[in-house]
């Protein structure tokens, strides 16, 4: 049994969701228990990436992971792995290669194949605890700033580290800086853009609830270089757990000296605000979300002017995303050339990306920009579930589009990605299989894009709607001929003549599909046939009287009662089209495969 | 000032530094469609109509709110950006009843006439569309938010014009609508019946309701001028049809007030066939008024006049006179009741 271990039980949303709270209580008291206590602590950490086996928790030194745990798995836990030394196997990964269980994380691809920068605290540290930011180096950048840099000097490093902008554009980050910095003004903004609204995006989340402070240097050292001293983190109240966290860490920060006026007796002045959106998509863009702090309605507005020349209140603003800052602190301690050791010519450093979908590892994974599609989503991500085969990856959520089999060897930085049709965006990454139809993923991005739309301009406020009733036309075998093209000239017309990047990329997923799955759409509306079997209205289910042994299962189990035949008089069960509700039930349940679906 | 060159369809011309492109075409009357933009309103850049493509410039800019540069070279009709304009036009047209026949803005609308000119079928997009109740709660200004464009001018006129606030933009995406907070009908807000948004829509969302069907606006001749209600003397064009008066519009071309007008101007001009107008002098006789002639009438109150103040004194009479008079006739009146009648007595309607 080693000396002095930690568990780190993750207390982030996913894993509290899940009940990962209770689990730490339990764990202290059955520690007690077993008078370990000396040496043994808990810590109660941010997402540690692996959500979807949470509960997860690591052993410290011995980086053990267990996923899935229990309060019943608790005492065993204690006894086995902590008393003994020994794994207990049943809460191990499994490699779904290999198919034998791994303990410990070197050895998990999953964890193995990333490069944590931004993320390198979080599943770590507790989050509620500055001493636990400060032991790690942190506070360590914006000291070495306010002692011996000039603010120019700082803009420079962020400049040379090459860091683009992590809420989806790609800006260089010191370009940025500059612009507002050179704007003559008595008052300066900085603003947090923790907005997160594509769907099943969650690293910014998962940034603040797990490592806030990092935020907090970042714009720290921002604000010094930038010039100004104020800021908001304008997060969406749908994050609550963020937004706790996050003011503990501001008052903590501020107790210690490192918020406020004379910072470390430098001089110089910043607080800090969080601001609560009320969960609009639209409100992450940057002008609606300086509006929606002024209390205005949240709408885009045209630029120039820039938020750099006119932000908030009319003030020179600049904005940048969670992970942007995260990574600021840690290009202040290392140096720009570290950094800009990672990632490739003109994408730098690393991404993290919302690994969803139909991969046997899903959840955040953060690795060096230029890691091929592949590498994510077989290593990281061990391949497809089911051994089902791979058909599609799509990026950057509703803004982004979606790549093909033979596209799986890209690498991913900003401009490889837009070259190929998709986006970096805010990193969401979905994986589809062959069950998946590529008309109904667009149709369901173009859903969301036409309900988020602000409604200010004509093309996206129209548009949006009318693609997505093409495209729901076509889902249910009511496509014709000429849809395709209007399709192309509505998509292309939106993306050029749409006044915000909402509308400007909102066509990207039909562009994409358009391109790389043509033959998909065009089966749906010449054979009626959707190739993935997944749009009912064009399925047809039969049974095969050859295969049919009268059982009858599938007559018994149909909730619309569609299907006749009695083995009595020897009469074939057949299915009523008419009735049918395509539910499949009759396929699952048939023992002989004799119902089958076309 | 400065002036910078640039080409437009490969014409070039010269405009100050500042200028738009919309206006830099509209100077060298280079026709441009425009929905959302109004010279006396900030621009929004929202309808997307007015889209012109620029050289090493990424998509489709509006013009409206793209200032010049040096050796800036747009193209204003080339195909790519005539079927960006028409597609936007089948777009809005897909969303709206074509209820032109019947329209108060028939004539005079610009989707219409823009739809005509770009060849819009209205077949292409075949979808939703709105289904909302009309507001016509009030004596004066109908509201049809199923032809509304979105373009949100009434909401700057509202603003910026009348100083009133009235109106925003509520709900989302495809079910957007205009109007006052909590989708209020007009006479439920706190409205002034100005008319400003009225006076800057451009379909027939909004539209002087006393004027429905009363004359279609190429059978109405305008005739400018000024407001009899008060002294401050806005103008506008009377509408005429027949040699009657059928409403008022705001002429944006004249100096005093531009487009903005008050209720009674802009929507009080019936009175002028109204049967409780006073035509004549009236003289109570037998407790009865009766008409009467002008000099009977001034005999009268001169000799009222001379008696009370003979009998009473100066101070027994006060003057209380209108802001429906010129600030010249207001002084007459002062003048008159100080040097002639001998009291300071005045008064007037609009003191508070
Ligand atoms: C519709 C829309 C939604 C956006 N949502 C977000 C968001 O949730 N978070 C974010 O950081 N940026 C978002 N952006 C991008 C921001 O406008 C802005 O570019 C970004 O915050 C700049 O930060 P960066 O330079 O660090 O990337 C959005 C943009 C658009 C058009
Ligand atoms: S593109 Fe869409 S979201 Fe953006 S301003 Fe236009 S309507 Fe609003
Ligand atoms: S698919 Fe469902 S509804 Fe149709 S026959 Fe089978 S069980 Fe009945
Ligand atoms: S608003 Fe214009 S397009 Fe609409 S019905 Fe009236 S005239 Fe026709
Ligand atoms: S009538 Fe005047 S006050 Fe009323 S909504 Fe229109 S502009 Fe505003
Ligand atoms: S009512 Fe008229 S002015 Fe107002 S937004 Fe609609 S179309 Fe534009
Ligand atoms: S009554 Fe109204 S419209 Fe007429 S002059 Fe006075 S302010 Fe202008
Ligand atoms: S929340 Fe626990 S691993 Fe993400
Ligand atoms: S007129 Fe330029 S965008 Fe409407």
């Amino acid at each position: 049994m080693a000396e002095n271990q930690r568990i780190l039980v993750c207390a982030g949303t996913g894993c509290a969701s899940s009940g990962a709270l209770p689990i730490i209580d339990i764990l202290n008291d059955e520690i007690k228990r077993q008078g370990l206590e000396e040496t043994v602590t808990v810590v109660g950490t941010g997402c540690q990436g692996f959500c979807e086996k949470g509960p997860t928790l690591v052993i410290e030194p011995q980086q053990i992971l267990y996923t899935r745990v229990t309060g019943e798995d608790v005492a065993e836990i204690v006894s086995q792995e902590l008393v003994k030394g020994e794994r207990v196997e049943r809460l191990l990964l499994v490699d779904q290669a290999t198919q034998k269980p791994v303990s410990s994380m070197a050895d998990i691809r999953f964890f193995s194949k990333q490069h944590r920068i931004v993320l390198h605290n979080c599943g770590v540290i507790d989050p509620k605890k500055i001493e636990d930011y400060t032991a790690r180096d942190g506070y360590k950048g914006i000291e070495k700033a306010l002692k011996g840099m000039s603010p120019e000097e700082v803009m420079e490093e962020v400049k040379k580290s090459g860091l683009r902008g992590r809420g989806g554009a790609g800006f260089p980050t010191g370009v940025k800086w500059g612009f507002c910095r050179s704007t003559p003004s008595d008052k300066k903004y900085i603003i947090c853009n923790a907005d997160e609204g594509d769907p099943g995006a969650f690293m910014d989340r998962s940034v603040l609830e797990g490592d806030p402070h990092s935020v907090i240097e970042g714009m720290l050292i921002g604000a010094y270089a930038i010039g100004a001293d104020e800021g908001y983190v304008y997060c969406r109240a749908e994050y609550p757990l963020a937004i706790k966290n996050l003011g503990i860490a501001i008052k903590q920060a501020k107790e210690a000296g490192y918020l406020g006026d004379n910072i470390l007796g430098s001089g110089f002045n910043f607080h800090l605000k969080i601001f609560e959106g009320a969960g609009a998509f639209v409100c992450g863009e940057e002008t609606a979300l300086m509006a929606s702090i002024e209390g205005k309605r949240g709408m885009p507005r045209v630029r120039p002017p820039f938020p750099a020349v006119s932000g908030l209140w009319g003030k020179p603003t600049n904005i940048n995303n969670v992970e942007t800052w995260s990574n600021i602190p840690h290009i202040l301690r290392n140096g720009a050339d570290w950094y800009s050791q990672f990632g490739t010519e003109k994408s730098k450093g690393t991404k993290i990306f919302a690994l969803t979908g139909k991969v046997n590892n899903t959840g955040l994974v953060e690795v060096p920009m230029g890691t091929t599609l592949r590498e994510i989503i077989f290593d990281i991500g061990d391949g497809i579930q089911g051994g089902k085969k791979f058909k599609a990856v799509q990026i950057g959520g509703p803004s982004g589009g979606c790549l093909p089999e033979d596209m799986l060897d890209l690498a991913v930085d900003y401009d490889t990605l837009t070259q190929a049709g998709a986006m970096v965006g805010s990193g969401g990454l979905v994986i589809m299989d062959e069950t998946t139809c590529m008309v109904d993923i667009a149709r369901y991005f173009l859903n969301f894009s036409k309900k988020e739309s602000c409604g200010k301009c004509t093309p996206c406020r129209e548009g949006t709607t009318r693609m997505y009733e093409i495209l729901d036309r076509i889902t249910k075998g009511e496509g014709k001929e000429e849809d395709l093209d209007t399709l192309e000239n509505l998509a292309i017309t939106i993306k050029e003549t749409s006044l915000c990047g909402l509308g400007q990329f909102a066509p990207s997923p039909i562009l994409a599909t358009l391109k790389y799955f043509r033959h998909e759409y065009l089966a749906h509306i010449h054979d009626h046939k959707c190739p993935a079997h997944n749009c009912t209205a064009l399925l047809s289910y039969s049974i095969d009287t050859e295969k049919c042994k009268m059982c009858s299962l599938c007559a018994k189990n149909c909730p619309t009662n569609c299907i006749s035949g009695d083995k009595k008089t020897n009469t074939p069960y057949v299915i009523d089209v008419e009735n049918c509700i395509k539910c499949g039930t009759c396929m699952d349940k048939c023992k002989f495969g004799a119902v089958s679906r076309a | 000032m400065e002036w910078l060159t640039l080409t437009i369809d490969g014409r070039e011309v010269s405009v100050p530094k500042g200028t738009t492109v919309l206006d830099a075409c509209r100077m060298n009357n280079i026709p441009i469609p425009t929905l959302c933009h109004a010279p006396e309103l900030t621009s929004a850049g929202a309808c997307r109509l007015c889209v012109v493509q620029i050289e090493g410039m990424r998509n489709l800019p509006p013009s409206c709110v793209t200032q010049v540069a040096q050796g800036m070279k747009v193209e204003t009709q080339n195909p790519k950006v005539r079927n960006a304009r028409k597609t936007i036009l089948e777009l809005l047209v897909a969303n709206h009843p074509l209820d032109c026949m019947t329209c108060q803005k028939m004539g005079d609308c610009s989707l219409a006439e823009y739809a005509y000119d770009y060849g819009v079928t209205g077949t292409v997009y075949q979808g939703e569309k709105r289904c909302l109740p009309i507001d016509d709660g009030n004596p004066f200004i109908l509201r049809d938010p199923n032809k509304c464009i979105l373009c949100g001018k009434c909401i700057k006129a509202c603003t910026e014009i009348q100083g009133k606030s009235i109106l925003d933009f509520s709900f989302r995406g495809f079910d957007t609508q205009v109007g006052p907070a909590f989708n209020l009908p007009y006479n439920e807000s706190d409205c002034d019946f100005c008319g400003s948004c009225v006076s800057v829509c451009p379909v027939g969302a909004l539209t002087e309701k006393q004027m429905a069907g009363k004359g279609r606006p190429w059978e109405v001749s305008k005739v400018q001028t000024t407001c009899p209600f008060c002294g401050v003397g806005c103008n506008f064009d009377l509408n005429v049809k027949d040699g009657k008066v059928i409403g008022v519009t705001s002429n944006p071309e004249v100096p005093v007030n531009g487009k903005a007008l008050c209720v009674k101007g802009r929507f009080g001009m019936d009175m002028i066939y109204s049967d409780n107008r006073i035509t004549t002098p009236l003289i109570r006789k037998n407790g009865e008024l009766v008409p009467a002639e002008w000099d009977e009438a001034l005999d009268l109150v001169a000799t009222k006049l001379g008696e009370i103040k003979k009998t009473y004194g100066p101070n027994s009479i006060a003057a209380l006179s209108s802001a429906h008079c010129t600030n010249e006739e207001n002084y007459l009146m002062q003048k008159f009741m100080r040097a002639v009648i001998g009291t300071n007595n005045v008064d007037h309607c609009a003191r508070t």
